[in-house]
């Protein structure tokens, strides 16, 4: 099954990094390598995004669209990634996102089907 | 339907509704329908059994009308009718099939409620009626949350099979929470006993099956042991009035001494793998209450020693109230108020942490302060044979 995990940071976290010295930093950046590469054969592509602060969101459900500045919904958690990817069930699923060193939230969401 | 066929027909539905289940899901790989199937065979043993009487192979005749209702309304699916029009009974039984039943309806994706409603619908074969009833929820409102539990478990893979290895005992205590839970429902419930099914029964044989089924993990023996300790001694818990009895008031000729050796051993054989958790622990509490001969005669030492133990596993408020109360008969009642003081914030909610307190101010003569304590205990709780007891403490108190 195919599955698209969101990346989820908060601000505690956010503050956590920008805390970090160099080597500590470092050292972080290397687990999540770590964990990318001992994931790679489950990995199918995803993308870490800009900070919510350069997001544009279009509302369409209200006539003419509505274009405004920021994400959809403001909040102190913002999705800061995803990634696709496949694996048996649900259960080998939050295996793979347990091990997970970075941000503190992940959502596992189940692919219906896939646009292109 | 009198009381004693209804509980011949809950037992025999729930000897064979699980397993029934847990047959067709493997035969036809579809969790969602294989349980509406079994849930309609169910619904019509329900109709015909009270008058046609128990058949003699109960689960020959549910599997009977499940594969019939199958044929009938999955025409449109051609391989699912051909892999059930090749069953034949008795369906072939793997000993574990229940088991991963019970693994996927509490599956920790699944809400809470969700899990409990649909581990008693699926493995105990309760009705969604049933089940609504029990937790005084609207039937339909039941019905959704069945409905929603299922799709999520299609929709998003949650797999139908134990537990890997590494896994086993973190999803075992959401197994064992669900079970507690029922039994908690049943047992201290404000829901009136008038339902064809007992919680309580349920939760009892929900322990049962999975400590048969596990019999190797301690934790499932000490629920099980704590579910027959506590029902061991239900029938003191209500005088003849149907008024509660606190258990140093409680006539202990009335307890189960059998059903209390019973458990207690297979506690000891639990205890022997040296694991300790908070099922067993509880269990070993209440076996201390149960195996004293007098309130007097109760072991508060090792009692409180227990509750250490518990909070050092499992930290709980709650739990640390219950040892105030064991502290107040070993250490007395001063001692107990200086402990029960430090939880006044966090329980400050909770009607027994006001009930325990005004039973330690009327030891200390501050009678006062005790009523006041019994009247805040008395607005928290909705339980009606609590609210009795506490109306007659406070009346009772000079």
């Amino acid at each position: 099954m195919k599955y698209v995990l969101l990346f989820v940071e908060t601000e505690e976290f956010a503050d956590e990094m920008a805390a970090l010295g160099a080597s500590e930093r470092e050292r972080a950046h290397a687990r999540v390598n770590e964990w990318f590469a001992s994931h790679a054969d489950k990995l199918r592509g995803g993308s870490r995004l800009k900070s919510p602060d350069t997001a544009t969101t279009v509302r369409l459900d209200r006539g003419d669209p509505v274009i405004v500045d920021g994400p959809f919904v403001e909040g102190k958690e913002v999705v800061s990634g995803y990634l696709e990817i496949e694996v048996a069930d649900l259960d080998e699923a939050l295996r793979v996102v347990k091990t997970w060193p970075g941000c503190p939230v992940v959502e596992i969401r189940p692919i219906e089907f896939e646009a292109m | 339907m009198n009381d004693v066929v209804a509980a011949e027909l809950a037992c025999a539905v729930r000897e064979h509704a699980g397993r029934l289940a847990a047959s067709l899901v493997r035969v036809t790989g579809d969790f969602a329908t294989a349980e509406d199937l079994v849930q309609d065979a169910v619904l019509s043993a329900l109709r015909h059994w009270p008058t046609e009487g128990i058949p003699e192979h109960p689960d020959a005749w549910l599997f009977t009308v499940a594969r019939r209702r199958g044929l009938d309304s999955l025409r449109r699916d051609a391989n699912y009718r051909a892999k059930l029009a090749q069953l034949e009974w008795p369906v072939q039984p793997e000993p574990d099939e229940r088991l991963r039943l019970i693994f996927t309806c509490c599956h920790p994706a699944l809400p809470r409620e969700a899990q409990i409603a649909l581990t008693l619908r699926v493995v105990c074969g309760m009705t969604t009626a049933q089940i609504g009833r029990a937790f005084l929820v609207p039937e339909t409102t039941m019905a959704q949350r069945i409905t929603r539990a299922k799709r999520k478990i299609a929709e998003a893979g949650i797999p139908y099979r134990i537990p890997a290895d590494d896994e086993l005992s973190a999803r075992l205590t959401e197994v064992l929470a669900v079970i507690y839970l029922l039994f908690n429902e049943g047992y201290l419930g404000t829901a009136e006993q008038v339902h064809s099914r007992d919680l309580v029964d349920d939760a009892e044989w929900l322990a049962s099956l999975l400590y048969t089924l596990m019999p190797t993990e301690p934790e499932a023996a000490g629920l099980l042991a704590l579910i027959r300790l506590h029902r061991a001694r239900a029938a003191a818990r209500f005088d003849e009035d149907g008024r509660f009895v606190l258990l140093p008031q409680q006539d202990r000729s009335l307890w189960d001494s059998a059903a209390i050796a019973d458990a207690t051993r297979i506690l000891t054989r639990a205890a022997k793998q040296r694991q300790p958790g908070p099922y067993q622990l509880q269990a070993a509490i209440i076996a201390c209450h149960a195996e004293a001969e007098s309130w007097e005669h109760t072991d508060w030492e090792q009692i409180v020693l227990l509750y250490d133990m518990l909070l050092h596993l499992a930290p709980s408020p709650v739990t640390r109230l219950n040892r105030t109360i064991a502290l107040r008969y070993l250490s007395g009642a001063h001692a107990a108020m200086t402990e029960l003081d430090t939880l006044a914030g966090e329980l400050d909610r909770f009607h027994l942490y006001h009930a325990t307190r005004a039973d330690l101010l009327r030891e200390l003569g501050r009678f006062e302060e005790a009523r006041a304590s019994d009247g805040r205990a008395l607005e928290l709780t909705a339980n009606p044979a609590e609210q009795e007891l506490l109306q007659r403490r406070i009346a009772n108190t000079p």
